[in-house]
């Protein structure tokens, strides 16, 4: 078995464990959580051997079902998509066992935890199989897979503040699809094919106005999968809402699937297009007004979640500067976001299955009540906010290096724009913890209860309900897995130049995959 | 090879229609706009293809592309898919909240109520501009009677020294008269100190009305005073009223809004 066969393995073998785990439906627990984490670890290991293959030997390529690159379905597997996709699917293997943890103890959740499993999964899927696509329209497919997953998984239990929440996300995401087929339907009328690599020199001779357009749509339909500023509305009015493993997963890979795109968008398809200006100011409003969002809520997992969309505003920050330093940025950017983003979702879980609420207003108190979990939100929070030896700083110094190496006054703008917004967010970080966390507990500050069973109730403490001992494991894991990227951080950037470098000279990845046709 | 315009104005005119239907409120047509958008969007991928009515597999030199009818029965068969979850929505809002209309979401709800609130205060600054309009106005007005009364009294006593220095010149005219007819300076004494008795007498009188002038002026000032007190202090009532009011209102609709968010906030895990 050649080691380019392996590359469907992260796309595959979810699917297959969702099939099976649908076939098994709600019985047999053990075998269901066996099911889904065996998948996930194995997807991550092979994503292992597939980064260090692509790191070592260059892209590796699949023709899916033997077709010749052109015509056929490629997946590729160079730098760039391995790199996020080890970190997606080690994310994804926390959160898994975070939700398995996470139902274990409530008998009640039996029948839709037999959707839930096979839904996530799909959604896996999906996400791998965007990272790994060569071919445009398998993108779109992808997206259709993770979405539909995505569907499933907002609207989970079918309440109403969700079933409202799901509307929103749905024709949102639809409308994107319907605009994604119509620039495919351009892109292939105008260049007969829709294999990226062959797109990439075929789009070489064609006109400019046509370029444009096609390099328009397709940035729309990926600004709103990514929630970038003037789209970003239907993100904090629909991720809230969602069961937190869910919630956290969308934050953590959905929008960096978009911000993935948009990377393979600017340097594989259009290098050095005029679209690098416009990206330059959505970038900066994206990050401006996103942070403002997050300063005024009150809200924990709404605040996450405007900080989410503001902090989408540094990676199109490194994708415009258009330079090897500023693409490193956004890469390694990436590569830290998903793993905070999703931290602090699954903690704000945490702390609503503890105290039954999660509104700042409401809580009180909690570094006494529950020190663990205040331990777990102070990490991913100072890493977000960018303070100095976590990699959220050394992300935010990438970024900013490449600004002021690239010049110019629009750059210069855009450091600026990004070191207030990095101020902000450690203020709309810090107002969050001192009310819920440093401020002292009172009465009608105790969040309520959920069958408590240890409610005193006579002095007035916060009073929680116990969390399996599982479920603070998951996190701690996550947590670390942060920060092994402050301790790795010097190999990490330098695998993020690297991948990087191969993205501007675009050579590696048309040869790798056109070069099969000889 | 040349283009036929017609499928192009088909995909023009189902995407418009499914665009249109797409930002109503009510689920129901947003379902049919999806459904016609995603026609469209197939018919412009199909169209995409070239010329419509060459065979898609029979030979190589006239045969169809057949890439976009395998993208196309792709793409059918997702937004089958997404249609029938689209389906289920509906039908759960609507066994949910009876109808299949969007509602307004939080962020919506807060935006209104701010707005609501910014009129509401809007509306009391108004009623509190007029009043103090209203009291400027009737200051004015006292303010302008006070000096007419005023006037009026220097006139009144304009003329009374008028009428006194009437008198002397016509006393003066009348000893000067005596005194060349040869009456005796005795006669003429005792005639001049009756009518200066007289004079006096007329002077006191004027005195006394002058007085008496005075005393219903400052009845009469007072009495303004006390109505512009009274006047402006109904006014306070009255404004503090409106202000408890509307703050009661603020407070009301604050708890409403209170009750109406919690259960969105707090998606239950």
């Amino acid at each position: 078995m050649s080691l380019e066969s392996l590359i469907c393995v992260p796309v595959l073998l979810p699917l297959l464990a969702a099939g099976v785990k649908l076939a098994i439906g709600g019985r047999l627990r053990h075998l269901q959580a066996f099911i889904s984490l065996g998948a996930l670890c194995v997807t991550l290991a092979v994503s292992v051997v597939l980064l260090v293959a692509a790191d070592r030997n260059g892209p590796l390529v699949t023709e899916i079902g033997g077709w010749a690159a052109p015509v056929g379905i490629s997946l590729v597997a160079d730098r760039l998509s391995t790199l996020v996709l080890v970190v997606s699917q080690a994310v994804t293997l926390c959160v898994m066992a975070y939700s398995v943890a996470n139902a274990y103890d409530r008998q009640e959740h039996d029948a839709p935890m037999a959707i839930f499993h096979p839904a996530f999964l799909v959604m896996v899927a999906g996400v791998s199989d965007a990272f790994l696509s060569g071919d445009l329209f398998n993108l779109f497919v992808a997206f259709e897979l993770l979405l539909s997953g995505s569907y499933v998984l907002l609207t989970f239990g079918g309440t109403e503040s969700r079933i409202r929440a799901g509307a929103t996300y749905t024709l949102m995401a639809l409308a994107s699809s319907m605009l994604f087929l119509i620039a495919l339907a351009i892109t292939y009328a105008a260049t007969g094919t829709l294999s990226m690599a062959q797109l990439a020199v075929r789009f070489g001779g064609l006109p400019e106005q046509v370029k444009l357009l096609v390099e328009l749509t397709l940035l729309l339909v990926f600004a709103i999968k990514a929630a970038i500023f003037p789209l970003s509305a239907w993100l904090p009015d629909s991720y809230p809402t969602a069961p937190a493993p869910a919630t956290a997963v969308f934050a953590g890979l959905l929008t960096k699937v978009g911000v993935y795109s948009i990377i393979r968008l600017e340097a594989l398809l259009f290098p050095g297009g005029p679209v690098a200006g416009l990206l330059m100011w959505v970038a900066l409003a994206t990050m401006l007004v996103g942070v403002l969002g997050a300063v005024a809520q009150t809200d924990m997992k709404r605040m996450i979640s405007f900080t989410l969309v503001s902090h989408i505003g540094y990676m199109v920050f490194g994708v415009a500067l258009s330079t090897v330093a500023g693409l490193a940025g956004a890469i390694f950017y990436v590569v830290h976001h998903i793993t905070v983003q999703t931290t602090l979702f699954l903690v704000a879980g945490m702390i609503e299955r503890r105290t039954g609420t999660t509104s700042v207003n409401r809580l009180g108190g909690l570094m006494k009540a529950t020190p663990l979990i205040a331990v777990l939100f102070f990490v991913p929070a100072m890493n977000l906010s960018g303070i100095p030896p976590l990699s959220g700083f050394l992300g935010k110094l990438m970024l900013v290096q490449a600004g002021l190496g690239a010049g110019g006054w629009h750059a210069f703008t855009l450091v600026a724009g990004s070191l207030v917004t990095s101020l902000l967010t450690l203020y709309a970080v810090a107002k969050t913890w001192g009310k819920a966390f440093w401020r002292l507990p009172r009465e009608d500050r105790v969040g309520t209860v959920v069958e408590s069973e240890e409610a005193t109730g006579e002095e007035p403490t916060v009073t929680t309900v116990a969390l399996p001992a599982a479920l603070p494991l998951s996190v701690t894991a996550l947590v670390a897995l942060g920060l092994t990227f402050t301790v790795l951080a010097g190999p990490l950037s330098g695998l993020a130049q690297r991948a990087a470098g191969e993205l501007m000279a675009r050579d590696p990845y048309i040869s790798a995959v056109m070069g099969r046709q000889e | 090879m040349s283009i036929s315009l017609l499928p192009f104005l088909a995909c023009g005119a189902l995407i418009a229609a499914g665009v249109t239907l797409l930002l109503e409120r009510s689920l129901v047509r947003v379902l049919t706009g999806v459904i016609m958008l995603s026609n469209g969007v197939n018919l412009l991928i199909v169209t995409s293809a070239g010329d419509a009515g060459r065979p898609p597999f029979v030979g190589t030199a006239g045969m169809a592309d057949p890439l976009p009818q395998a993208m196309v029965l792709t793409a059918i068969v997702i937004t089958l898919g997404v249609t029938a979850f689209l389906l289920a929505l509906v039908h759960r809002t609507w066994q949910l909240s009876g109808t299949d209309e969007v509602q307004d979401d939080t962020e919506d709800r807060r935006i209104r109520l701010r707005s609501r609130r910014g009129e509401l205060s809007d509306a009391v600054r108004a009623r509190r501009d007029a009043y103090r309009r209203l009291v400027a106005e009737q200051r004015a007005e006292l303010a302008h009677l006070e000096a007419e009364q005023a006037e009026r009294e220097r006139l009144q006593e304009a003329d009374l020294e008028q009428r006194i220095s009437r008198v002397h010149t016509e006393l003066e005219e009348w000893s000067r008269g005596l005194r060349e007819e040869g009456v005796p300076e005795e006669e003429l004494h005792r005639r001049l100190e009756e009518a200066g008795l007289r004079a006096e007498q007329a002077a006191m009188d004027n005195e006394e009305r002058i007085e008496q002038l005075r005393k219903e002026h400052t009845r009469g000032r007072e009495e303004q005073a006390a109505r512009e007190r009274d006047l402006r202090r109904r006014l306070k009532a009255r404004q503090r009223e409106a202000r408890r009011q509307m703050r009661a209102a603020i407070r009301e609709e604050r708890e409403r809004q209170a009750l109406a968010q919690d259960p969105e906030l707090e998606g239950e895990d």
